[in-house]
């Protein structure tokens, strides 16, 4: 998909805070409207892609975009607690104000996986990215084939959405697998590796297409294990992270070999990215 | 229209004042600081006249003479760079209300109508690579953009290239190509003043104003010479134009541990390169909370913070950082621009502290397969 138009690419537009959900100790949730009515009602994206999000006073953090394309009331964005900026992003409560600039990047391949059965492989908060996909899949539910969400985490604790993950369940040929390397009473899903969790897919994966997002040595694992299991280089996608400033293929903090992960992904098609990936340093 | 004539030294001042008459503010290469340098460009008098450059890695001095030319040197730390993609600057501003609301705007350069006399052929290929980076892609940056426009180039060819150089094996110089030079004058230095020779319309226009004389068939011949000179006495090179190959395969080599034990990690290189583009964005709020500022600044990949996402530091040490830097600069330039970001101007040998020479690096590299 090519990246749609950048109403605000160098400069952000003001947002307000509509929304602030935790999601568990460390992952808390924001709703944004642009304060400009004209400008929220013009915003576009596509699932994967994201926005750079300011912190008055302290710097811009690049957070993808969570909600569903369709809905216009607010955009929904998923925020861990690492750094200086996301712990003065926790701090704000509805009505703040915050700086956004976006949407940037290549989001997800729904165009071209349409009418397939589609594998998606989250790991942590990787889950977040691959939400509006979900949404986008559960939404038009006749426009794709079967559906498999597998999503691992390493302790039971920081699994969120769990209600979500239940509710999708219960959608038609949607199969939910969930994993925790850690986890204790209370925890009726696999304890393991969310690649163990590809043995337990209801149906062949052969022809999938498989996305895939979390920490690198979990996507590395998976695409291991899917490959073996048949699935083509070509039919897998993952969504990469690296440092990024400018957003716009500028400031070369997010290049990964001759990617700009800003412009060019952070969405690739996972030939595009075979070469250097897994390879320290790059 | 005249587009091609010779310009006696004692009246190069009518270039500057025709310049000056068309609204161009001027800057030319200068004795600064122990290094030729671009500054403001008050008259004539005040070109390197007699000055040399003596380079060796991780060494610059200058020499006088009594030779007469101005331009008998090859380079100093500085290319345009500078004057297009500025060290540090502002982006926008935001001002806070006492409702809590914000307002950005949006900081752009003054334009201005720049005339930098005295490029070199190496540095007008790196311009072309920035404005590839900078202006050619989905997104324009608006400030480079702004002072893109009003530039005016008076390029010379080069004629004594340093010990250091090696743009002869990377194909951009030490002359200005005859065809799409991309620079609107170019010149070429006799001893007793200049061929000059128009590459744009604006320089043609500009042309007609200086009084040119013929050039005679002796002038040419001796133009002809010391092209051919200035080619030959570059000793240093790169085994190709294009070393994707080479590095793909060379990714664990040990070379790269041997020339991180010398790297300080500095970034002196990222710095005096004329095509390095990397920039870091930083915030610097009023102390009164009132508003803030967004600025950028050149960033390096030698640093700690340019790999650093969310408590980790994916190049935590030199030997990843180097491989970085020339896997990027030698291999990636080509995916990403459609050709090596090396223009062979050398000045990441001479202005590294402890003299690593990216050529001996890659030969190093390409002598053995790891």
């Amino acid at each position: 998909m090519n990246a749609l138009h950048v109403p605000a690419p160098h400069v952000p537009m003001e947002a307000e805070i509509v929304r602030r959900t935790q999601e568990s100790p460390s992952v808390f949730s924001l709703g944004l409207r642009l304060c400009d009515p004209a400008q929220h009602a013009a915003y576009r994206f596509e699932p994967g892609q994201f926005n750079m999000l300011y912190l008055y006073g302290v710097g811009e953090i690049p957070i993808s975009i969570v909600s569903d394309p369709e809905d216009g009331d607010e955009l929904g964005h998923t925020i861990r607690v690492v750094g200086r900026v996301t712990r003065g992003f926790a701090a704000l409560k509805p009505g703040d104000r915050i700086g956004l600039r976006g949407p940037f990047g290549r989001g997800w391949p729904l165009l071209e996986t349409r009418g397939q059965d589609l594998v998606l492989v989250t790991g942590g908060l990787g889950c977040a990215p691959l939400v509006s996909v979900i949404n986008y899949v559960a939404q038009r539910r006749g426009e794709f084939g079967r559906v498999a969400l597998l999503q691992g985490v390493r302790h039971m604790d920081d699994m969120i959405w769990r209600e979500r993950y239940a509710r999708w369940a219960k959608l038609p040929d949607v199969q939910v697998l969930l994993a925790a390397d850690v986890a204790g009473t209370g925890w009726s899903w696999h304890v393991g590796l969310v690649t163990e969790l590809v043995d337990q897919l209801a149906f062949d994966v052969r022809d999938a297409r498989v996305m895939v997002c979390g920490p690198e040595p979990m996507m590395l694992a998976s695409v291991r294990k899917l490959s073996a299991s048949g699935v083509a280089d070509e039919h897998i996608w993952m969504s990469l992270e690296r440092n990024m400033q400018c957003a716009v293929g500028h400031c070369g903090h997010c290049q990964f070999g001759a990617q700009f992960l800003c412009k060019d992904g952070p969405v690739f098609n996972y030939p595009q990215i075979r070469a250097r990936l897994g390879v320290k340093g790059y | 229209m005249t587009t091609h004539g010779y310009l006696a030294r004692e009246y190069f001042g009518r270039l500057l004042e025709a310049l000056r008459n068309s609204g161009y503010r001027c800057v030319g290469p200068q004795v600064l600081d122990g290094a030729i340098q671009y500054r403001d460009l008050p008259n004539a008098q005040a070109l390197p006249s007699g000055w040399r450059d003596s380079q060796a890695p991780g060494r610059y001095r200058l020499e006088h003479s009594n030779n007469p030319r101005q331009f008998a040197w090859a380079n100093g730390p500085q290319a345009l760079k500078p004057f297009l993609f500025a060290p540090r600057e502002t982006l926008w501003c935001v001002e806070r209300d006492a409702r809590g609301a914000l307002s950005f705007r949006a900081v752009l350069p003054e334009a201005q109508a720049l005339a930098v006399i005295g490029v070199r052929a190496c540095d007008l290929a790196a311009l072309h690579l920035q404005d590839a980076h900078f202006l050619q892609g989905q997104f324009q940056d608006a400030q480079y953009a702004a002072r893109r426009d009003g530039l005016f180039l008076v390029a010379v060819n080069c004629t004594h290239p340093a010990a250091t150089c090696f743009c002869v094996s990377t194909g951009d110089g030490p002359d200005v190509p005859e065809a799409n030079g991309g620079c609107d004058l170019v010149l070429d230095e006799v001893d007793d003043g200049f061929i000059v020779r128009s590459a744009s319309e604006r320089g043609a226009s500009l042309i007609a104003q200086l009084g040119l004389a013929p050039v005679t068939l002796a002038q040419q011949t001796v133009v002809a010479d010391q092209r051919q000179q200035a080619r030959e006495a570059q000793t240093r090179m790169l085994p190709s134009r294009d070393l994707r190959p080479l590095l793909d395969t060379r990714l664990e080599h040990p070379r790269w541990a041997d020339v991180a034990a010398r790297c300080l990690s500095c970034g002196n290189c990222t710095s005096v390169c004329p095509t390095c583009f990397c920039h870091s964005d930083h915030e610097s709020p009023a102390i009164d909370g009132s508003d803030s500022t967004h600025y950028r600044e050149w960033d390096s990949c030698f640093t700690q913070g340019h790999s650093y996402i969310h408590g980790i530091t994916l190049r935590a040490d030199t030997r990843l950082r180097y491989r970085q830097w020339l896997t990027h600069k030698l291999g990636a330039w080509h995916d990403q621009y459609g050709r090596s970001g090396c223009v062979g101007c050398g000045r990441c040998i001479s202005w590294c502290p402890v003299g690593i020479d990216i050529t001996e690096e890659v030969a190093a590299l390409a002598a053995d397969t790891p």
